[in-house]
């Protein structure tokens, strides 16, 4: 099956260009393992990658226009080649497939991304019924992968005004959490016509999240919160 | 050289729950605080950790951490230095709660407390019940516990050194720390990092075998820094291999499977682990239950086309079941075996999983070599915490469970202890000039250009020969060969050549860094092996088949140099209680 790679190492290329490899494949193979033998004929071949089972998030990368992480993308996905495989749009490339995610770690960082709680301390666990609970679910999951929001039009416009789909979900993790207790706060901090408003729901985010999580429908609840409380 | 140098009270490298949970320790107290990590913290392998933690709260049951204690103990094969062991178990409560408060998203009982569902070798009453002792969120406790880690840093702005690989220790002309040569990935840029303080919290080495759940990253790199710096590794013949690996490919599927009720079959369709282990079955430890699958292949009665692997059983609990207590290892069988294990069993064989050795260090996170006085003199400076030391609280063989635990328990109190060991020591010690130039020789390792070997290549073999020679079951013969064929490829990395030397993100370079570190824990390995002439946990010897306390209830400890083992004695006095003597190990 033939392979199309994005190479671009800023020490010796002038600019990028797409390189060809044919790489035989078998059932069962997954993308990453396409990565690892192109990387085993040319070791100057830069990728990231680690757990090899989606869970660590670090093989984001775009396939035939579509971010996809690779160690869960089985090749059989792909019945006929070629397969194009770019780094992330949107984000400086660094090297080959290695891109800047910067901004990206700012906007989750900006979200205060952690619990707030004003009660005192408990001396055991704080509680939570499983109905409580099951609301996380969907929102938790997230590995920081930057599929979603390297993927969205409008974080590829305003990547440092608009917080993207994955802060957005993020921020929605811990106002739907029952344990948290700064709603007014953090509704407060996501103000203004950019850092939420800027989603226009093209939906990239949910085709692109390899977790089949869903920022857009984080975002509408933020959203009908928001409203909910300016009424 | 002309290079970056920078100051800091306190370097923490590895940014797993160790590391993490020493950082946010340290950065609460307004120290400067930096943390080293090759990768982004949150794809740290701590992420990768399913089941879940053990901590006696009695959510679901009445336990008590005494009984935790006995069944680590027991567990640990009474290797386990049982002061270390009584203080992680009594931790464990506070600390579990700690991390809930922090906003770890546990599952939860209808009662609104933690949800805990039973896992291997645990027991109420010294050995009776099944116990009831794991705190889960889902089947991605890890994930849940990391995260909330990262964003606690966050909070309490931690200084990340994000993507910076770190090359070797520095030390004074005594041998104390006094911090590390890095490198910045990015640029491939040396850095000096200077900390009256340093932590070691660089994970495991589940690199060194071909088959193994560990992540591409677990490459030994602290205990290489360690061993390269005079400290020895400690108990390093004991890896544990997870009994239930997804079948040829090595990735993890929970013990929660079995602790929700699953079971393990043979081609015959015969539940096998009540013949090995009567009474706990399925959720016995862990060495017993992988000596087990291997015995079943070996004789005959693995299922599939070649009869090498056996079946895990969690359809008949139902596919709500299987949906809301083990969604992770449901998606992952289903992307890589194409079997949703909500209808249909899935094929199992053991993976090199856990180092139980490492690092030596005290229970308060220090770092202790034979020096002068004693087998457990500290190093000055140096810090070891998570599955790159050994406290030891894992002993011959770890419990499921214990690991976060272990990682959390003494990430913090390593964060502690240096709070005082700062009050202590004001100042920076002097790096030694010789040890500024064997780091930096490192640094330029592989800078040689011309035609050699590639990484690739023997990195390939070296993994083959691991899992080969260092594998469940070990004979003299075989650990003999293996000695020599490290060794051999030991030799030849000195003609390992990259043909690629430039600077921007040069993953081959830190590959060849890797490669080097993999092989000096490799070669501990299979050393503290061959020579342990008993069979205890994870090491088993069909030439040695019982357990000798009289000869071997004691850490191996080896040195790089001159490939050297020394022993010291297993602490068998506990803090407050009486001890566990040894006993047959039957479950």
């Amino acid at each position: 099956m033939e392979f199309r790679i994005y190479r671009y190492n800023p020490d010796v290329d002038q600019e990028p260009h797409l390189q060809t490899f044919e790489v035989e494949t078998d059932r069962g193979m997954m993308l990453r393992d396409v990565l690892l033998e192109i990387k085993r004929r040319d070791e100057s071949f830069a990728f990231r990658h680690s757990c090899g089972e989606g869970v660590c998030g670090s093989d984001g990368v775009n396939v035939n226009g579509r971010n996809r992480l690779a160690c869960i993308t089985p090749v059989s996905d792909y019945r006929k080649g070629p397969v194009v495989i770019r780094p992330f749009p949107g984000r400086p490339v660094i090297r080959d497939l290695v891109v800047d995610m910067s901004d990206f770690y700012r906007q989750y960082h900006a979200v205060d991304p952690w619990l707030k709680r004003k009660d005192p301390v408990p001396e055991q666990e704080s509680l939570q019924t499983p109905e409580e609970r099951a609301r996380l679910d969907g929102l938790w999951e997230c590995i920081l992968c930057g599929c979603c929001s390297t993927s969205c039009p409008s974080f590829w416009w305003n990547p440092d005004k608009f917080l993207g789909p994955q802060a957005l979900l993020s921020s929605w993790r811990f106002l739907a959490d029952s344990r948290d207790q700064a709603e007014e706060q953090r509704l407060d901090d996501l103000d203004g016509p950019y850092k939420v408003f800027r989603c226009h729901t093209i939906m990239n985010c949910v085709d692109a999240c390899p977790k089949h999580l869903n920022p857009t429908q984080a975002i509408g609840h933020i959203r009908n919160l928001m409203l909910k409380k300016s009424v | 050289m002309n290079m970056i140098r920078k100051n800091f009270d306190v370097l923490i490298i590895g940014a797993g729950g160790a590391g993490l949970n020493a950082a946010v320790q340290l950065a609460k107290a307004d120290l400067r605080v930096a943390v080293v990590s090759k990768v982004f913290p949150t794809r740290s392998h701590t992420v990768a950790a399913q089941g879940g933690v053990n901590a006696a709260l009695g959510n679901v049951d009445d336990d008590s951490w005494h009984w935790h204690m006995f069944d680590t103990v027991k567990g640990s094969d009474y290797l386990g230095d049982q002061d270390a062991i009584e203080f992680m178990c009594r931790e464990a409560i506070p600390t579990v709660y700690e991390l809930e408060h922090n906003g770890v998203p546990f599952s939860r009982l209808d009662s609104g407390k933690i949800y805990q569902r039973p896992f291997g070798g645990q027991s109420r009453h010294f050995g009776k019940e099944q116990a009831t002792r794991t705190c889960a969120a889902a089947d991605r406790t890890g994930h849940a516990i990391l995260h909330t880690l990262y964003q606690q840093n966050i909070k309490a702005r931690s200084h990340f050194f994000t993507e910076y690989f770190a090359i070797d220790l520095l030390q004074d002309e005594e041998g104390g720390v006094t911090g590390a040569l890095v490198m910045d990935i990015a640029s491939g840029e040396p850095m000096i990092l200077n900390a009256r303080a340093t932590l070691l919290a660089t994970g495991g080495c589940g690199q060194v075998f071909r088959t193994t759940s560990n992540a591409h990253i677990n490459t030994g790199d602290g205990m290489a820094m360690a061993l390269r710096a005079g400290v020895p590794l400690q108990d390093m013949e004991f890896f544990q291999f997870h009994p239930t690996g997804v079948a040829g490919r090595g990735m993890l599927i929970t013990e929660a499977s079995r602790g929700e009720g699953g079971y393990l079959i043979n081609s015959e369709g015969e539940r096998f682990m009540e013949r090995y282990a009567p009474t706990a079955k399925d959720l016995a430890s862990r060495d017993v239950v992988a000596r087990a699958i291997v015995t079943e292949v070996r004789e005959g009665r693995g299922c599939g086309p070649d009869k090498d692997y056996v079946l895990l059983k969690v359809d008949h609990l139902g596919e709500e079941v299987v949906a809301k207590r083990l969604p992770g290892i449901r998606e992952t069988s289903k992307i890589f075996l194409g079997v949703d294990p909500a209808f249909e069993p899935i094929p199992v064989y053991p993976t090199a999983h856990y180092v139980m050795g490492g690092i030596p260090s005290d229970r308060f996170g220090r770092v202790v070599t034979p020096a002068h006085h004693g087998p457990e003199e500290v190093v000055q400076g140096l810090y070891a915490a998570g599955e790159c030391a050994c406290v030891s609280v894992h002993g011959a063989n770890r419990l499921g469970g214990n690991s976060l635990l272990d990682i959390l328990v003494f990430g913090r109190l390593s964060g502690l202890d240096i709070l005082e060991y700062l009050d202590e020591h004001p100042r920076h010690r002097l790096t030694h000039s010789s040890s500024e130039e064997r780091a930096m020789a490192r640094f330029q390792r592989f800078e040689a250009e011309g035609e050699g070997v590639s990484v690739a290549e023997l990195r390939g073999e070296f993994r083959k020969v691991m899992e080969d020679h260092a594998g469940v079951f070990r004979t003299d013969d075989i650990m003999r060969e293996g000695v020599e064929k490290v060794k051999e490829i030991r030799r030849r990395l000195d003609d390992v050549r990259l043909h690629d030397t430039s600077r921007t993100f040069n993953t081959a370079r830190i590959e060849a860094f890797e490669l080097e570190n993999l092989i000096d824990v490799g070669m501990s390995i299979v050393t503290s092996a061959l020579h342990r002439q008993e069979s205890r946990g994870a090491h088993s010897r069909p030439d040695y088949p019982e357990r000798d306390d009289r000869n071997w209830m004691r850490h191996s400890l080896y040195f790089l140099e001159e490939d050297r083992l020394d022993y010291k004695p297993v602490r068998t006095r506990p803090l407050s209680v009486d001890s566990f003597p040894p006993k047959p190990r039957v479950y």
